[in-house]
Formats: structure tokens, sequence, C-alpha cells
């Protein structure tokens, strides 16, 4: 499959872009996600301040409101913390640790996921048995509680927290991919390939998974959103990212002490950056469902 | 019933088990138990005691046990912040914690079942859409900055509700209510509906999809044809059918709800169980913390097995199936 061929006319592919297209919620959703990440990535050129290089900052400038000036006369567009930091700086770089952590996590989630998942729909019997019983363990359970019972036992650390996110995650891109090569497992296509004598590993993965792919991006999308609000709320309850390296949720938990002073800007305009990325998300995802769910469709 | 019942028992218990084994090898594996157990200052001489009492130099597996006998007797240590059994620090906490779930379902079912209904009922109205859209907010946006802006706006700008704390409480039945007091209900208002905001949510489209899925069924059509008037084919026809779903699925979500109020009681400094363990594990008062994590199992698979089985006594059709 190659790439320039995915999107020829009249592919399914090209149908589902055109399909996408329409609704302009959607496409908004994702301009403003593209935008973020762009932004996100390139934090080091565009911040004018580098918000960890703590002989930058100058504590007299501290909790200045949106807007004012610095001693050294730049503007502070979204004013600043207790240290006399850039939030609009900050942000950016927020945004960097937010969208990694949530990306690593969803991409692990997927692979541990996708390929219990299409295993135990190929193997049938006691493994699958075994592996969804796993899985509605693990689904029994809310997420927030298991995360924090990893993160417990195991101790704070960037690392567990994205394995925090992993092990709430994988579950249900298993259920779901399990459900989706269940059907596909029946049709002709495999029993062909059983036929042709393909081994096991080809047939999964040349023909079951290209099959199951379509909810699997829809369950992925969602799931990053839900990863990065998952982070964000470990990291303000203090469990998440270290202090030297805040993604926006720890961002938001700084400000959090200010609040009562009215000193709102320190927490709002990280938590609007959160909402951003997490609607914008979502209004992809949603479209991406309606556009993919052959049952819609018709 | 009975065969499915020991079944469901035995599984229950099994995942108790493979949660002490997981926080039991979580505890000694990942540090010293002593350094774990014992305060910073303690001596050379109450650190020997200690490894005799605990044990340590006998085989793992044997350890294992004395934890689980622990565990059975509930003695789980003492906190080191508080200085008390950690399972009564647990027991004193729970009723703030209790409160405030039951208070959130309770706000989750007041709003959510009758915007559900009118969303459902006429699905293309205006206001309908409005209420899903709202409700997808509700699933998406995340609890504690939703919590944060109620503080914002109804503390600091408005002052019309505290931010902070349980308020005034009565002492009933050796437990401490704040629903009974006015400053308790007024400290308890802004979390509640922050904890339920999700649940609301979920509840209105539960309602929704089920009254979408009534009114097209053949009782409604005959209670239709036959001149009843709308209130009671609405009110009694159609209500009496999804409420069994919907109160099942709420109560399923009451353990989630305690699960959730960790964030909610961080927030508005909310002195319940979740406050205590993001404390605990902040204070890395690790006796609290392991105290914390098999009560709530237990208390999950106790919720879990008991909806089960309500599940079983209230809906013929799912006995039916396991039969099959």
């Amino acid at each position: 499959m190659r790439l320039p061929l995915l999107f020829a006319a009249g592919t399914p592919s090209r149908r589902v872009l055109a399909d996408f297209m329409r609704s302009p919620a959607a496409v908004a959703g994702l301009a403003v996600f593209l935008l973020i990440a762009v932004a996100a990535l390139a934090a080091p050129l565009i911040a004018p301040q580098d918000p960890y290089a703590l002989a930058q900052l100058d504590i007299m400038d501290g909790r200045l409101p949106p807007g004012s000036e610095s001693m050294a006369g730049f503007t502070y567009l979204l004013g600043t913390d207790d240290q006399g930091r850039d939030m609009w700086s900050a942000i950016l770089y927020g945004m960097r640790i937010s969208l990694g952590v949530g990306l690593v996590s969803a991409v692990f989630a997927c692979l541990v996921g996708t390929f219990l998942g299409l295993f135990a729909a190929y193997v049938g019997g006691r493994t699958e048995s075994l592996v969804m019983r796993l899985v509605d363990l693990q689904l029994s359970f809310p997420t927030i509680l298991v995360a924090l019972m990893i993160l417990a036992i195991m101790g704070k650390s960037i690392v567990n927290v994205i394995l925090a996110l992993v092990i709430v995650e994988w579950a249900y891109y298993a259920r779901t991919v399990r459900g989706a090569a269940l059907v596909e497992r029946n049709k002709e296509y495999i029993e062909a390939g059983r036929g042709l004598r393909l081994s096991g590993a080809r047939l999964m993965l040349r023909h079951l998974l290209p099959n199951c792919l379509p909810p699997i991006i829809v369950i992925g999308t969602m799931q990053i959103a839900r990863a990065i609000a998952l982070e964000a709320t470990l990291s303000f309850l203090g469990l998440g990212v270290p202090i030297t390296e805040p993604s926006l949720g720890l961002l938001i938990a700084n400000g959090n002490q200010y609040m009562q002073a009215g000193l709102y800007w320190i927490s709002v305009y990280p938590g609007v950056a959160l909402l951003l990325i997490i609607v914008s998300i979502n209004m992809v995802g949603d479209r991406l469902r309606d556009v993919l769910n052959p049952r819609l469709n018709k | 019933m009975f065969l499915w019942l020991t079944k469901r028992l035995s599984q229950a218990a099994m995942v108790v088990l493979a949660m002490t084994v997981i926080v039991f090898i979580g505890l000694h594996l990942l540090g010293n138990p002593v350094d774990v157990l014992l305060s910073p200052e303690a001596t050379a001489l109450e650190r020997e005691r200690l490894i005799a009492d605990l044990g340590l130099d006998r085989p793992l597996w044997m350890q294992y046990f004395a934890f689980l006998q622990g565990i059975w007797h509930g003695n789980m240590g003492t906190s080191f912040v508080f200085n008390m059994p950690a399972l009564d620090l647990i027991k004193q906490r729970l009723p703030a914690t209790l409160e405030l779930a039951m208070a959130a379902l309770l706000i989750a079912l007041v709003i959510g079942l009758p915007c559900g209904l009118v969303a459902g009922l006429k699905p293309k109205a205006w206001y309908s859409r409005l209420m899903m859209s709202g409700s997808v907010l509700g699933f998406s946006l995340p609890t504690f900055w939703v919590g944060l802006m109620l503080i914002m706006v109804f503390s600091v700008r408005l002052g019309w509700l505290p931010s902070s704390g349980r308020g005034e409480t009565v002492t009933l039945l050796g437990v401490q209510w704040s629903i009974f007091t006015r400053d308790g209900l007024a400290h308890l208002v802004l979390p509640a509906i922050n904890l339920a905001l999700f649940k609301v949510s979920m509840v209105m489209r539960l309602t929704r999809a089920g009254v979408a899925e009534a009114a097209k069924m053949d009782y409604v059509r005959f209670a239709r044809a036959k001149g009843l008037s709308g209130r009671r084919i609405v009110g009694v026809h159609i209500l009496k059918n999804i409420l069994i779903p919907v109160v099942t699925v709420v109560g399923m979500e009451f353990g989630s709800t305690i699960a959730f109020a960790v964030v909610t009681e961080s927030i508005f400094a909310y002195p319940g169980m979740g406050k205590l363990i993001i404390d605990s594990i902040n204070q890395l008062d690790r006796p609290v913390i392991v105290a914390y994590l098999i009560v709530i199992v237990i208390m999950f698979v106790v919720i879990n097995l008991v909806v089960d089985v309500l599940y079983r006594l209230l809906d013929p059709r799912v006995r039916l199936e396991g039969k099959a």
C-alpha cells in the first residue's frame, strides 16, 4: 500500500476523507489540534522565554496580570506565575509534555491491546477467554483507581505515569479489536488465506489487522484525549509528572492556590489549553466514528 | 442460580486475593518494608525489633501469610502521620466520602432523568440537541478543571458557597454527618455538583436512548391507540420500563463515584477517603496506602457482586441466557 495510492480518486480512504471534510466542526477540530501540535513541537522556537531557565526568571515580575510589561519592557500576554514565569511560554512547554505523554501511552496501549485482541480472536478457545476475562476485570475498575494503585505502589515518575496509562487503556483496544476481528475471522478471504496455508502471523497482521483498522482509529483518537485528560488529572493531584517537567495539569495545580486570591490567570489559561486539546480531539473522533461506522452509512 | 453464585463468589475472592498479592509484592520488592514501615527517626533497637516482629527472616510465602492474617484481623499497621491505626483512619473518613458520592448520584438522577426523558421524546428540538451537546462536554471535560471553575465562579467571584472543608457536622449513631446542618449542606453543594457532572451526562444519554427505543414499542403504540394521555404513557409505561436499566447502571457507578471522589475531594479540600489517600501517597504514609487499596478493592468487588446478583434477580432474560 503506497501512500500516493492511498488517497487516489475512488478509493475508500478518499471517500472517508471527503466524508470527514463535510463536517465543519470536525475540520475545525482537526485544524485546532494541528495548530496546537505544531505550536507544542515548536515551543522552543516561538516561546518568548525558556520557562525552566531559572536565570531568565525575575521574581519581581511574579503574579503579574495578563498584558503587563516586565522590568525588561517585554509584555506578558497571559500574565506570570508566582516565580515570574511567563504563562504563555509555560503553556507552550506544558502542551509538549501533555501531548507527548498522551500520545506515547496511547501508542503503547494500542500496540498491546491490538495485539492481544487480534491474538485472542484468531486463536480462540482458552487463550481468548483468559484475555477477555482480564479485559473484563480491568474495565470493571475505574481508570482513576487503577492509575492511582499503580502510582501508589510503584511511586511517582513520568515512566510510571505512562505505564499506568497503558495499563488503564489497553483493555479498550483489546475489546474493540477482538470484536472486529471476530466478525472478519469468518469471512471468505481469511478462509482463502488458510487454504493457501499462509502462516498465522501473516494472516493476522497482513489480512486481519488492516480490516480491523477503522474501529482502532476511532478508539485510538478518543483514547488519546482520555489519556491526556487522565495525565492532567494525575499531575494535578501531584501524582503525575515531576515538578521539573510541568505538564498542563501541574501548571493548573500550581495556580490553584492563587485562585482564592483572585489571581485566576495562573490556572485558567493552562486549563483553556487543556480544554482546546481535549475538545478538538473529541470533535475529530466523533466525526471519524460517524464516517467509519458502516452501520450509520446506510 | 446457586451454582452461578458459588462461581461468582469464588471469582470475587480470587480478585481480592490477587490484589493482596500485588500489594504485597509492591510493598516488599520496591523498597525495604523496614524503611517503609519505620519512621526515619527510629533507633537501631527499634529497627531490629521490627524485623523480628515482621518476621523478615522467614521465607517470603510465610511472610505473605502473615500479611494476609493481618488484613483478616483488620490490622494494617499504624499511620506515621496521624499515629493511629490505618484502618481506623479510613473508617473515620469513609462517611464523608459516602455522603459525597450519594449526593452526587442523587443529583445525577434528579437532573439526568428528566433531561434525558425530554431529549428522548423530542429528539429534534433545539433544546434536546443543546442538552446532548452539553452531555458531550460533561463526558470530556476533566473533573478537576470543572471543579476549579466552580470555585472561581461561585466562591471567589460570587461568594455564594464555601470552597473547602466539610463544614459543621453532627454526630449521629457514632458517625459524623454534615447533611443535617445548614453549614454542612452548603459545603456539600459544590463538590457534589462537580462529582455529579459526568454521571449527569451518563444518566441523560442512557435515559434518552431508553426512551427513544421504548417509544417505538408496540405497548406504547397500543396505549396511544387506547387514547391514554401522553402524560400517563410517559410517566407510567415508558418510565417504568427504562427505570430498571438506568437505576442498575447508577448503582454500578457507585463504586466509580467513590473512586473519582479522589479528584473532587482534593480540589475542595474535602476530608474524605480520597483526600486521605492522595495526602498519604504524597507523604509516603505506606500503611494508610496499603489499607486504602485493600479496603477499596474489597468494596469494589462487593459492589460488582451485588449489582450482578441484583441484575439477575431483576431481569429474567439474563438468567435464561445463562442457562442456554
